[in-house]
């Protein structure tokens, strides 16, 4: 723009100045090819890292409305005013690079969200009302803030102690764990915070008095309190704060290319859009608009040049979600509409209990092997692995096999991880039944077999072993059901299984109870008929003794 | 089948010792058993008679001595050279019935028979299936070939037990107070399996508490007290005229 100006000045003008000018115009163009060069190779690293046309963005489903939850016309689907950021996202970057790109949301556990991106490398980016912290910045490279949140402290409708927290300095005071509002009670020494990992059952709680008042995001308070009548506002929002969209440190090319693009969505009103259909946008939302063009940022946000919002009838008209999206879901979701949800859940349960055991089954026999019959240091050694694998939590395991191990580049898939790290736990279980059960073989069973001729591996073969999986299989059943609830862990790992399932459409619609008992009964339908093949088993081996 | 003629014996141990910690359980037991010929071991319990039949076909280590069983020769523990090629050797010159039948609880009467042929001997199922059903019928069991070991009486098991040692078509049976278990009208039907064996030429080596059996059925009775052979002959002898205090005292108990 400046270059085309100048030049035909310096062509009129006096020779000096001319000169001088001329100067100018031959920098000023150098930098502006080396920009634009700098750009083009930019767009080009981009269209090969993008090249499969997917934006990957992580989030947790269970975090609920608005950000991220469960249609209430499907429940198969996710909608929220993150799912519809990401796809204005994908669609900027799609018509810049000239590729096609689609954001894939990719389910996972809200706490390991940090893991997922920066050691499993599970997706892209974060987009999940992450909270922007000075401890978050170091690890993760951090885009400008697409949202500005703020604290809102909410009471039962009947209570006239509380007008904010000042007032609850010796009161229970519930959040979300790992939140900034958690951070914020802490700082202002509020004696008993009580900690959840899901926004809606602290309200469930304060409504049953066992707290006195709750401290959430604004966002979430819109959606899941004050459409609530038992519930309201002590006092105005405070402590604001930003949510942020977290990349890989690395990762530069695209965070910048995700920052020109929520640019662009800033100044052509599309953000506002998004926040207003949500109804989110509010008078907080200035601060997002950020230099050089300030102004252009200021009119795209539903702002006036002093920073002032404009009345609602000046800005473009919006189709608004429904506030009460979760009631609207509890009331429109019907048991056909929910249960193949539920039971595809169960279907991965079923398959990672059947994965898990048939590992477990199969390195069990060589560990108790070496336990009762290897020569020193190998029963040593595999005491030492029964002893390890049942002494840690497995909870632990999953997590150092799948984000500790992706360090060391060694990646495995989720589902993998999960079946092995269960596999390993449980074996170590195994190889103790098995150990007892050759125990109870009579020693005279071995005399007998030696008598006859055979040798101790072909004794052991056909006559201890059978014998000591009769007797084993009772207690391995047990196992197995036992197993069966223990996959509910793999959540953490962002497996989708049948608990975490029920998490995230009870979260997205309130219907606890009713989708409780349905995922109880798939439970029950897989460990009840397991329960009736163990005391089978039991029973007929007991008589044949 | 071995070269080995009539008078040369089958099996023959010379010095054992035998130690539990420093009870002397057999304290230099010498002993011959010739081919064809039925011993009967008694004694009081405790007396080694057991552990010795256990150390004969080697499934128990011995500290002094050695065991001879027809060409093989199994040596004390300790002994250089490997003692275990030897004693399966040994296991197939003579089966073993035991107290408390050890039969396979997993396996039918007739796998329960065919099972070592098969796996030792490398006898196809058939093969196996067909001398199982001999050696049943041969101890009367050949209506129960295809029941389980809980579906049979003590005395039943037992005659299976026997069928078993049988069906590796050893020279000898070693039998371990093998009718101590079973009520008296049950014991008769093994003795008299027993019986047929010795009339069909079997070696046997009796550890028993059956002084009448041992009375008619003995070539020789070996009295063993405290880990020694105290007294041996022929039943009448020992039975009738002990020689030794020590066998009056323990006969006197018995038959009272």
């Amino acid at each position: 723009m400046q270059a085309s100006i100048l030049l035909p000045r310096c062509i009129a003008g006096p020779l000096a100045q001319g000169l001088a000018a001329l100067t100018l115009v031959v920098l000023v163009s150098g930098g502006f090819a080396a920009a634009a060069d700098g750009a083009a190779a930019r767009n080009e690293r981009l269209r090969q890292r993008l090249a499969d046309g997917v934006l990957r963005w992580g989030g947790d489903a269970e975090g609920g409305a608005p950000f991220q939850l469960r249609d209430p016309k499907d429940p198969g689907r996710v909608i929220g005013f993150e799912v519809e950021l990401a796809d204005a996202l994908a669609d900027v970057l799609s018509h810049k690079l000239g590729i096609p790109i689609v954001a894939e949301f990719v389910q996972y556990e809200w706490s390991t969200l940090g893991l997922g991106l920066l050691e499993s490398r599970d997706f892209d980016c974060i987009i999940s009302g992450f909270e922007i912290t000075p401890k978050r910045r170091e690890e993760m490279r951090f885009i400008r803030p697409y949202y500005i949140y703020a604290e809102q402290l909410v009471v039962r409708a009947d209570d006239e102690r509380i007008h904010g927290l000042d007032d609850c300095l010796d009161k229970s005071v519930g959040t979300l764990n790992g939140t900034a509002a958690d951070r914020t009670l802490e700082e202002r020494g509020v004696r008993h915070i009580v900690r959840f990992d899901g926004q809606v059952e602290p309200y469930l709680d304060l409504e049953a008095g066992r707290l006195d008042a709750v401290l959430l995001d604004t966002p979430i308070v819109l959606y899941y309190a004050s459409v609530n009548p038992k519930l309201k506002n002590a006092g105005p929002p405070f402590g604001r704060g930003e949510y942020g969209i977290a990349l890989r440190p690395d990762d530069e090319d695209l965070a910048e290319a995700l920052d020109d693009a929520l640019v662009e969505l800033v100044r052509n009103g599309r953000l506002l859009s998004i926040l207003r259909r949500w109804h989110l946008w509010n008078a907080d939302q200035v601060a997002l608009a950020l230099s050089p063009d300030r102004e252009t940022q200021l009119r795209g946000l539903g702002f006036d040049a002093d920073g002032r919002p404009r009345p609602e009838a000046e800005l473009p008209p919006v189709d608004p979600v429904d506030i009460h999206v979760i009631a609207d879901s509890a009331r429109s979701w019907t048991f056909p509409q929910y249960a193949p949800l539920l039971l595809k859940a169960a279907c991965m349960t079923v398959f990672l209990t059947l994965c898990s055991m048939a590992v477990a089954v199969v390195i069990a026999l060589p560990v108790c092997l070496a336990r009762l019959y290897g020569p020193p240091p190998v029963p040593w050694l595999a005491l030492a692995y029964v002893e390890f694998f049942r002494g840690i939590p497995l909870l632990l395991l999953l997590f150092v096999l799948y984000f500790g191990f992706s360090s060391f580049g060694l990646q495995m898939p989720a589902v993998a991880t999960a079946i092995v790290g269960f596999g390993l736990n449980y074996a170590a279980y195994e190889a103790e039944v098995y150990r007892s059960a050759i125990l109870s073989v009579p020693v005279g069973q071995w005399d007998a077999g030696r008598a006859l001729g055979m040798t101790e591996a072909t004794t052991f073969r056909r006559i201890i072993l059978p014998q000591a999986l009769q007797t084993a299989l009772g207690p391995m059943t047990n196992d197995f059901v036992a197993l069966f609830k223990d996959t509910s862990l793999v959540s953490v790992i962002a497996v989708p299984e049948l608990t975490k399932e029920y998490l995230i459409l009870s979260r997205s619609s309130l219907k606890f109870l009713e989708l409780g008992l349905l995922t109880a009964v798939l439970y029950l339908c897989m460990s009840v008929p397991l329960g009736y093949l163990s005391r089978y088993l039991e029973h007929r081996f007991k008589s044949a003794r | 089948m071995m070269a080995q003629t009539e008078s040369e014996p089958l099996i023959s141990v010379t010095g054992l010792v035998k130690r539990y910690g420093d009870r002397r359980v057999l304290d230099s037991v010498s002993l011959s058993i010739g081919q064809r010929e039925t011993v009967a071991l008694i004694g009081p319990s405790g007396s080694g008679k057991s552990t010795l039949l256990r150390c004969i076909n080697g499934l128990t280590a011995w500290e002094g001595g050695e065991i001879r069983v027809g060409p093989h020769r199994l040596q004390a523990a300790g002994t250089p050279g490997p003692n275990g090629a030897p004693s399966r050797q040994v296991r197939r010159l003579l089966g073993m019935v035991f107290q408390d039948f050890q039969l396979f609880p997993h396996l039918s009467a007739a796998d329960n028979v065919g099972e070592a042929p098969r796996q030792v001997l490398g006898l196809d199922r058939a093969a196996a299936r067909s001398r199982a059903a001999e050696l049943l019928e041969r101890v009367g069991m050949a209506s129960y070939a295809a029941s389980y070991p809980y579906q049979l009486s003590g005395g039943q098991k037992q005659r299976v037990a026997i069928a078993r040692a049988l069906a590796m078509q050893p020279q000898g049976l070693l039998c371990d107070e093998i009718t101590s278990a079973l009520d008296p009208e049950l014991k008769h039907e093994v003795l008299s399996v027993l019986e047929d064996l010795k009339r069909d030429g079997m070696t046997l080596v009796l550890v028993t508490h059956e002084m009448g059996f041992a009375r008619r059925a003995a070539d020789r009775v070996v009295v063993l007290a405290e880990g020694r052979v105290i007294e041996e002959g022929p039943p009448r002898q020992v039975l009738d005229a002990p020689r030794s205090d020590r066998t009056r005292q323990f006969l006197s108990r018995v038959l009272s």
